[in-house]
């Protein structure tokens, strides 16, 4: 493998992961603030098939990006509704969404399927994307991608360094605490579920209008588990979930080499790279196994790793929030 | 009677219509009158025997991962790995009728059954050690498992268990007649699948209602921490929830293949185990409703395929008024909404 070869491997790498880089920043946001938004993987195929029509009716990728987020938000609100307004369980509501959004999506769009539609273009950062091997790898990408950068500072400077995101962590947290700090914690919740709800949208469109342009029945399946499953790989951090995402985006890269290397077996076995990539990662965060395996190491690096590779969730997660 | 009175024993009838409406409206969008959509569903389940009775060899494997399902929500969890574990059940009644080959038919099929039923329930307790061992939510778990379970039976359809005349990706080769159960005439409803859901309802409703390990499911699913501290291993009684209904799912995967079927396909399970998840939601847990649900179900979604037919309409409308009917119960359902619509007019 030569030179070339590799940054235009680790390029499409970084293409992949972007739109997961967006769903999992906008889940990180409402998980933060307590509202486990479970409907990602139909939100993000309605929107995905919304985005591509609309795109395709006016001609213009940004009515079709709209038009995703708009879905992903409403999808949210339904759940935002129910479990902060009438205090359903938000598992039940997000499951039943992601049914009834991959159901939708494939009556909806039944008329549009494999039909060629508008894409983002390719935009090759000025002077950045001339930097020898960084350059092509993160700089000559489109806008999808930078949107991603964007968001991963973006979400982790206002979760961490703003006062609103300091009163959304407060909400997740200690809604309790917050409530009497005059926070309103149910605002709180209904707006970054809303937002988060919005920015999947945004990722499911991303795919229909940029990764794998176009529309089928289950054009996206499988993607907001996983994005899901990233969230709590990464710790509800946004930079955390961005490494997790490119993780995730690498399993089909490593599935088109390892095709190519082991041509005699079924191409159907690399399929299941990213669901055993996806227990693997969620047993690394959560067992003993890796509690164990810290203990191992020189005492030295105990604590940094134990920092790297433990997680706890947002304290009050999808806990009701207190009687007024 | 006043108002107050009569709008609380009309409320339950507001979800329903409001699905009713919202499907009727998206049929409207598409170009197709809503009554005759709803009787073409009708007649598309009822019409004839056949159609009957489809209904009925549908309603089956249902019926079986929803009393499996029962069990796991006693135990507070959300067992989504049953659509797997309809598959792996599926593939191992597969891997004995095409492989092994008994002296009498009733042994055979007796195999079969056996074989998926473990097959179902080591596939639900690899979930269950997940979460207990390793800390993986069961969902996650679940769903990773129920992807493995397509890409393995992608796998065996297009390369091991391939038909003699090549690979195709649609199915193995049908199964010898004596490794199906037998069918009534000339349908794919096999009565004696039906006397396993039965049997099965039957156990659940027992072992739920009158054993101690059902108190202890239940003790497990309100409130974990007491149940700890009175005794309860929740490690032992979570696999074993999840064994039981791995194993009644997996007994529906055997179901699908021996009589809805003939042989192994790409699409085994058809989401049976997420419409079983609905099913059990819809319920509320309730299992006298369980049945009735479920073959309300498989009514619609029989019917919407014959409507698919008749209408060029895609046949995922039948998910979606399943899907929208449990939504709106499971939000609008109890009266909940209607003290918020009451208390916003006292403060008015």
């Amino acid at each position: 493998m030569n030179e070339a070869e590799l940054v235009r491997m680790f390029s499409s790498v970084i293409l992949a992961a972007s739109p997961l880089i967006i769903a999992v920043c906008g889940e990180t946001l409402s998980e933060r603030a307590g509202v486990v938004n479970l409907s990602l993987d139909g939100s993000m195929l309605m929107a995905a098939m919304v985005a591509f029509v609309i795109g395709l009716k006016t001609q213009n990728i940004w009515f079709g990006f709209l038009a995703g987020a708009m879905i992903g938000a409403a999808f949210a609100l339904i759940v935002a509704f129910g479990s902060i307004t009438l205090r359903k369980s938000p598992v039940a509501i997000g499951f039943v969404l992601t049914l009834l959004g991959d159901d939708l999506s494939a009556f909806l769009g039944q008329n549009y399927t494999r039909i060629p539609g508008v894409a983002v273009r390719h935009f090759g950062i000025p002077f950045l994307k001339d930097i020898p091997i960084v350059g092509p790898i993160f700089f000559n990408q489109d806008g999808v991608v930078y949107f991603a950068y964007f968001l991963i500072l973006f979400t982790w400077w206002f979760l961490n360094r703003t006062q609103p995101g300091l009163h959304l962590r407060s909400s997740g947290e200690r809604p309790e605490a917050a409530f009497a700090r005059g926070v309103n914690v149910t605002r709180v919740r209904y707006w970054y579920t809303l937002i988060g709800g919005a920015l999947v949208g945004i990722a499911g469109a991303a795919y229909s209008l940029d990764i794998k342009v176009g529309w089928s029945d289950g054009h996206t399946r499988g993607l907001g588990w996983i994005a899901l499953a990233i969230v709590i790989f990464g710790g509800w951090s946004p930079i955390r979930g961005a490494i997790g995402a490119v993780l995730f985006g690498a399993t089909k890269v490593l599935a088109t080499i390892l095709q190519r290397t082991f041509p005699e077996v079924s191409v159907v076995i690399f399929n299941t790279i990213p669901w055993l990539l996806m227990i693997f990662v969620l047993l690394t965060v959560g067992s003993d196994i890796t509690e164990r395996v810290i203990t191992w190491m020189p005492k030295r690096l105990q604590s940094p790793l134990r920092r790297l590779l433990r997680i706890s969730p947002p304290m009050s997660l999808s806990a009701s929030v207190i009687e007024e | 009677m006043n108002k107050d009175q009569v709008l609380r024993w009309l409320w339950p009838l507001v979800p329903i219509l409001g699905a009713v409406a919202f499907i009727s409206v998206l049929l409207i969008v598409f170009k197709t009158h809503p009554l005759d959509a709803f009787r073409s569903i009708q007649s598309g389940a009822f019409g004839d025997l056949s159609k009957s009775l489809s209904v009925l060899a549908f309603w089956v494997p249902l019926l079986l991962a929803a009393s499996g399902l029962l069990v796991t929500f006693t135990a507070g969890l959300w067992n989504i790995g049953v659509e797997g574990q309809i598959i792996l059940g599926s593939i191992a009644a597969s891997g004995i009728a095409l492989k092994v080959h008994m002296p009498s038919p009733t042994l055979q099929v007796m195999t079969e059954v056996i074989a998926a039923m473990a097959a179902g329930a080591i596939w639900a307790a690899l979930a269950a050690i997940l979460k207990t061992r390793g800390k993986v939510h069961e969902i996650f778990g679940g769903l990773a498992l129920n992807n493995l379970a397509i890409i393995l039976t992608n796998y065996l359809i297009s390369g091991p268990w391939q038909p003699p005349e090549g690979g195709t990706f649609r199915g193995t080769a049908p199964f010898p007649e004596n490794a199906l159960i037998p069918r009534f005439a000339e349908s794919r409803f096999a009565p004696l699948s039906l006397v396993f859901a039965l049997v099965a309802l039957v156990i659940v409703f027992v072992a739920l209602r009158g054993t101690f390990w059902g108190l202890k499911l239940k003790a497990l699913g309100k409130n974990p921490y007491s149940a700890y501290l009175l005794g309860v291993s929740s490690e032992r009684e979570v696999i074993l929830a999840m064994v039981f209904c791995g194993a009644l799912a997996g007994l529906g995967g055997a179901v699908r293949v021996l009589s809805w079927f003939d042989s192994l396909r790409q699409s085994i399970s058809g989401g049976i185990g997420f419409l079983a998840l609905l099913v059990v939601m819809l319920s509320n847990y309730n299992i006298y409703w369980v049945p009735l649900i479920a073959f309300f179900f498989s009514a619609v979604l029989n019917g919407s395929i014959s409507l698919q037919l008749r209408t060029q309409l895609h046949s995922a409308l039948g998910g979606i008024i399943t899907g929208i009917l449990v939504l709106f119960i499971l939000l609008f359902g109890d009266k909940s909404m209607l003290k918020l619509l009451r208390k916003e007019k006292t403060l008015e």
